[in-house]
């Protein structure tokens, strides 16, 4: 389960730390006490920027360190798509062996494969990209209000 | 091997429990630390087990035939082995429940539904402390939000002790319950009960104790204790799961109403009222988990075999043991007592900054089970700052080469992570 990849993100994670942001959300698991804050800064359909704070465990911090290096500088569409496999892989139960077409998309996020045979842990694991999830469609209605 | 004075011979002790020879992880021993959570269960208790559903097994107090009557004396067996164990007045004071939250939610709606002396109600006042376990605050919170009555409780000390220097104004004559546990489950705290008995009962309180972790691993005496009533369960003292006990005082089970309603607690059902049965069936409505009575029956023989008093003598020695070898990994801090002084054998701890979920997930890959998280205890987590904890509880079949292999596991948690 704890691949190196996702124990080099946890040691040391990308772009973590609070920046502006046009929303902000904040999450936790309550099962174990994970949390956190995540803001989302976007220019136009393309994401500028995915800044957090938080604290838990290895995974959750791993995860949240995968998700900023991945999803900063996409497209929203592209980004979507990008949590929506990752949703599908951690929900797998251990039954998806990523091929090379998923790794393409998921990149590092490949290595959370082995959380998925985890139930314990995959909340862990999707805490982040579900309150990005949150952020992006609370920054697009707050951009649709303004417009 | 490491020999302490005290311990037993867990070499032959180990043979009762066939669990404890199984292997995880392909090829890793089991070190079961998770015993305040679930004991594990000796063939002489899967062996009765089995022979009640092979050969007995019928509904109580009910049918004429044959196994009907040998059935009732087993589980009415069941019922003189634990009055005897807690050393209760009375066999007809030793209720069976399906675990300790059914027994302490049994006692808060008694006393919900009582008439005076008992009632509780919004011009009374009812005390626990900040070290119980989820099941020893939720029933208390529930009468209190239903009957209005003010809730109060005990705070801790740094070092995991009941804070008892505001004691005058925590129990007042307002008071007309005080519930608290005997041994703490998260931080294995030994609370001193005498003085705070000798206070509820200046005060005209009942006195309620959750002795879900003393029951399994000391002598347990319902009348040294000067206890109201006793709450525990099965599972954690090598019984199965779904028995619970509630032990009272006779004259309260007379005069308290019952709560559920239903078969066997009755005397007389007319369309339009009842009368009930006198306890303990008053308060065992419908049939009664009887083949886990049973096995907790043989639970108590097989204690009562090796003696309450040995069996607290062996923990404490692994305590003393377990304390020293953790405090030597670095940046580990017990929550809760630091020596094994008045101290049961359940101990957590934090491992620098270290989640609980990564060092017990990285232990489980070694073969070590232990338990993380707020170990349904979570205001002692916020007490002490903390999201969550570590913790190795250990008991009569536990050995020094677990601690030792619990500290090397820690060494390699520390390393990985570090």
């Amino acid at each position: 389960m704890y691949q190196d990849v996702i124990l080099d993100h946890y040691k040391h994670p990308h772009g973590r730390g609070l920046r502006d942001g046009d929303a902000e959300v904040h999450h936790v698991n309550p099962t174990c006490g994970d949390e956190i804050t995540l803001r989302v800064r976007l220019d136009g359909a393309t994401i500028e920027d995915v800044s957090y704070e938080g604290q838990g465990c290895s995974i959750s911090q791993a995860s949240a360190s995968v998700l900023n290096e991945l999803l900063v500088g996409k497209e929203l569409g592209e980004a979507q798509q990008i949590q929506e496999t990752f949703l599908e892989l951690m929900q797998s139960k251990g039954q998806i062996e990523p091929d090379d077409a998923m790794e393409e998309v998921l990149e590092d996020a490949v290595a959370f494969a082995g959380v998925s045979k985890y139930p314990a842990r995959v909340k862990c694991a999707l805490l982040s990209w579900m309150a990005w999830k949150d952020a992006t469609a609370k920054a697009l209605s707050e951009e649709a209000k303004t417009a | 091997m490491t020999q302490l004075p005290g311990l037993l011979d867990t070499e032959a002790i180990r043979k009762d429990f066939p669990i404890l020879g199984r292997e995880v992880h392909e090829g890793k021993k089991l070190v079961y630390l998770d015993s305040a959570a679930t004991s594990q269960t000796p063939s002489q208790v899967i062996d009765v087990l089995s022979e009640y559903y092979e050969r007995y097994n019928a509904n109580v107090h009910r049918g004429v035939h044959v196994l009907a009557e040998e059935a009732t004396a087993l589980y009415e067996g069941a019922r003189d082995k634990v009055a005897e164990f807690i050393n209760a007045p009375s066999r007809d004071e030793v209720i069976f429940t399906k675990n300790a939250s059914e027994s302490l939610n049994l006692v808060a709606n008694m006393l919900g539904w009582a008439d005076e002396p008992y009632r509780v109600d919004h011009e009374t006042e009812i005390v626990i402390t900040e070290m119980e376990h989820h099941s020893n605050i939720v029933p208390w919170q529930l009468l209190s939000q239903r009957t209005g009555a003010k809730l109060k409780w005990f705070g801790l000390t740094e070092d995991g002790r009941l804070d008892l220097s505001n004691m005058d104004e925590i129990i007042t004559e307002k008071t007309k319950v005080v519930s608290l546990t005997l041994v703490s489950n998260l931080m294995g705290t030994v609370n001193p009960v005498e003085a705070i008995v000798r206070k509820a009962q200046d005060v005209g309180a009942l006195v309620v104790f959750d002795a879900s972790q003393a029951a399994p691993h000391m002598p347990l005496d319902v009348q040294a204790l000067q206890a109201d009533f006793v709450a525990f369960t099965g599972h954690k003292m090598c019984g199965p799961t779904g028995i619970g006990v509630l032990w009272g005082r006779q004259e309260l089970l007379e005069d308290l109403p019952p709560f559920l309603g239903g078969g066997e607690m009755i005397e007389t059902v007319s369309m339009s009222s009842s009368t009930y049965a006198p306890a303990p069936h008053k308060f065992e409505a419908g049939t009664p988990p009887i083949a886990q009575a049973v096995g907790l029956g043989a639970a108590v023989d097989y204690l009562n075999s090796i003696g309450m008093e040995r069996i607290a003598e062996h923990e404490h020695a692994l305590t003393e043991y377990a304390v020293k070898r953790l405090l030597e990994v670095p940046d580990l801090r017990i929550i809760g007592p630091t020596t094994a002084e008045d101290r049961g054998a359940a101990i957590s701890f934090t491992l620098g900054d270290i989640h609980p979920h990564d060092v017990g997930q990285v232990l489980d890959e070694e073969g070590i089970a232990v338990r993380v998280g707020h170990h349904c205890a979570r205001p002692v987590c916020l007490r002490y700052g903390i999201p969550a904890t570590t913790r190795a509880s250990f008991y009569l079949y536990s050995t020094p080469a677990e601690v030792d292999a619990l500290v090397a596991g820690l060494e390699h948690v520390r390393n990985f992570f570090g």
